[in-house]
């Protein structure tokens, strides 16, 4: 990956002691955190232990939530939910091409719907599309931007296994070619290894562990190697394995 | 341990009728539907209708026979009187309706848009929907005068007030999560609206759309029978006083044909607009 290294040392995203609290409960509780531009990271960790709470302030989307700290992101940075959050009213490519404008645009929404195996469903309703094809979809439509971040809250939970192992390959992939910067909030221990190349974990509202996995890919999920990442990681977030 | 059910279902269609599958379990749906389903009541009733009248067993100063309805709707309809009055009941309904349903598309968004808006709108639009609208009639004669202006402000407000209420409630039923999505996205607020608030709002606008319509009809026909000096209600009311039920019938036809006619346009646009919802009627 030699011609990125350069693009490495600029973080594309800084925090700075960031604390959120909900109705007096401290959610996060002064987050230090960088991420390098074009770094896949997951973060990990419990429900309710402030994941999606973390997401949603790199998002700017925390409006009416109290909080300090200082927050840098990218200009351009999009977000994958965990339902595909498709307009039903509009048929795909429109809804791919929310909020672009200019020419070229229809192009690239094509491009991308290409992408991500959807050419030919242009036209077709979201109603019409399976659980995997509507994310599919959702994921064109944060490409078409060409973001330098890329948020995904839970994108695979939704789905089941067979079609996430499938969208497993297709987000690496399409990380690979357009290189964003990644932030995956999962609860999912092997899909943050299996994708990641940065684990942290979220505990008690503080970065808990931040775990470089340092594999080639594509991943297997049997690769015994990764089973270490996956003791210290459950370790860290309070699982204890029974290894009979 | 082989499946017993199916192969013994395929294997004896021939065997004693005893063997027939059990699985299948009794169908509570109300099955398919029936030809000209919706026709059918009202043919019947008119059957009845033609057959009494014939029968002599109806009297013809109360309920005239069909032929004799028809005679004289055709009879009014050549000499003019008829279509004078659908005319003049038909622009205050529209006039009426217009209004209404540009005051009630307007409140909403502006209520469902603003914190402010709603706080001056939605609790005022519910004032005046606790009042009976018919009620306002005297107090709108005496600041309006009894001429058009005054009926076709009380069928406004009978209009309005549906359109409203059910445009706000799917306003302020938009699915919070495509909001945040229109943020995510980067949406300027006139797209926003555009391309989430307005779509959004439809389903519930139509239903107001529907009640509005029929709530025009109603307001028509009960000011032009209190006061009016033309129009299809004011042609009804002449004929109780000569006793000439066969016209106030022919006015209850046109009536009726008005509110069927305009709710199957509604429906029909409706229809076409909301073609990405597949509910269960479809």
């Amino acid at each position: 990956m030699a011609p990125h290294t350069e693009q490495l040392t600029r973080p594309a995203v800084r925090l700075q002691g960031l604390t959120r609290s909900f109705d007096g409960r401290t959610v996060l509780d002064g987050v230090d955190l960088e991420i390098p531009a074009g770094q896949f990271v997951a973060l990990l960790g419990h429900s309710g232990s402030g994941k999606s709470t973390l997401l949603r302030a790199v998002a700017g989307l925390d409006h009416e939530v109290t909080g300090s700290g200082l927050l840098t992101a990218p200009e351009r940075v999009s977000v994958v939910f965990q339902d595909s959050r498709l307009l039903p009213w509009r048929r795909i490519l429109p809804n791919v091409l929310l909020g672009l404008d200019g020419r070229g645009a229809e192009e690239r929404g094509r491009a991308a719907l290409a992408e991500v195996g959807l050419a030919g469903r242009e036209r077709a309703w979201p109603s019409e599309l399976s659980g995997g094809e509507a994310q599919r979809a959702a994921l064109a439509r944060s490409l078409v931007r060409e973001p330098e971040l890329l948020l995904a809250d839970e994108p695979f939970g939704a789905l089941d296994a067979l079609t996430r192992i499938r969208m497993h390959a297709l987000l690496r992939e399409l990380w690979k070619r357009h290189r964003p910067s990644v932030l995956l909030v999962t609860h999912d221990v092997d899909e943050a290894i299996v994708l990641a190349d940065r684990v942290l974990v979220l505990d008690h509202g503080r970065i808990g562990l931040d775990l470089t996995v340092d594999r080639p890919h594509p991943r297997s999920y049997r690769d015994p190697l990764l089973s270490e990442y996956r003791t210290e990681l459950l370790g860290a977030l309070g699982v204890v394995e029974d290894t009979d | 341990m082989t499946a017993v059910t199916t192969s013994t279902v395929t294997a004896a269609p021939a065997a004693a009728p005893d063997e027939r599958p059990r699985t299948r379990r009794r169908a509570l749906a109300p099955g398919r539907r029936l030809p000209a389903a919706r026709l059918a009541g009202p043919l019947l009733v008119l059957a009845l209708w033609a057959a009494a009248s014939a029968a002599g067993r109806l009297d013809p100063a109360a309920i005239p026979a069909p032929w004799t309805v028809l005679r004289t709707g055709v009879h009014l309809w050549t000499d003019g009187t008829l279509a004078g009055d659908i005319a003049t009941s038909l622009q205050r309904a529209g006039y009426g309706f217009a209004i209404g349903l540009t005051a009630g598309v307007v409140l909403a968004l502006a209520s469902g848009l603003s914190r402010t808006g709603e706080a001056l709108i939605d609790g005022t639009v519910q004032l005046n929907r606790a009042i009976p609208t018919l009620g306002l009639i005297p107090l709108f004669i005496l600041w309006l005068g009894i001429g058009e202006t005054f009926k076709i402000a009380i069928i406004a407000i009978v209009v309005y007030i549906p359109i409203y209420l059910n445009t706000h409630a799917a306003l302020a039923g938009i699915d919070h999560r495509f909001v945040e999505l229109a943020e995510v996205q980067g949406l300027s607020r006139a797209r926003f609206v555009r391309e989430v608030v307005v779509p959004g709002a439809l389903p519930g606008f139509f239903v107001g759309l529907r009640l509005g319509v029929t709530g025009s009809w109603l307001g028509l026909v009960v000011l032009e029978q209190i006061n009016a000096t033309s129009g299809l209600g004011y042609l009804m009311f002449q004929a109780t006083n000569y006793g000439q039920s066969d016209v106030i019938l022919v006015g209850l036809v046109v009536y009726g044909i008005f509110g069927l006619v305009s709710d199957s346009v509604v429906r029909l646009v409706e229809r076409r607009v909301l073609s990405w919802r597949r509910t269960l009627s479809s």
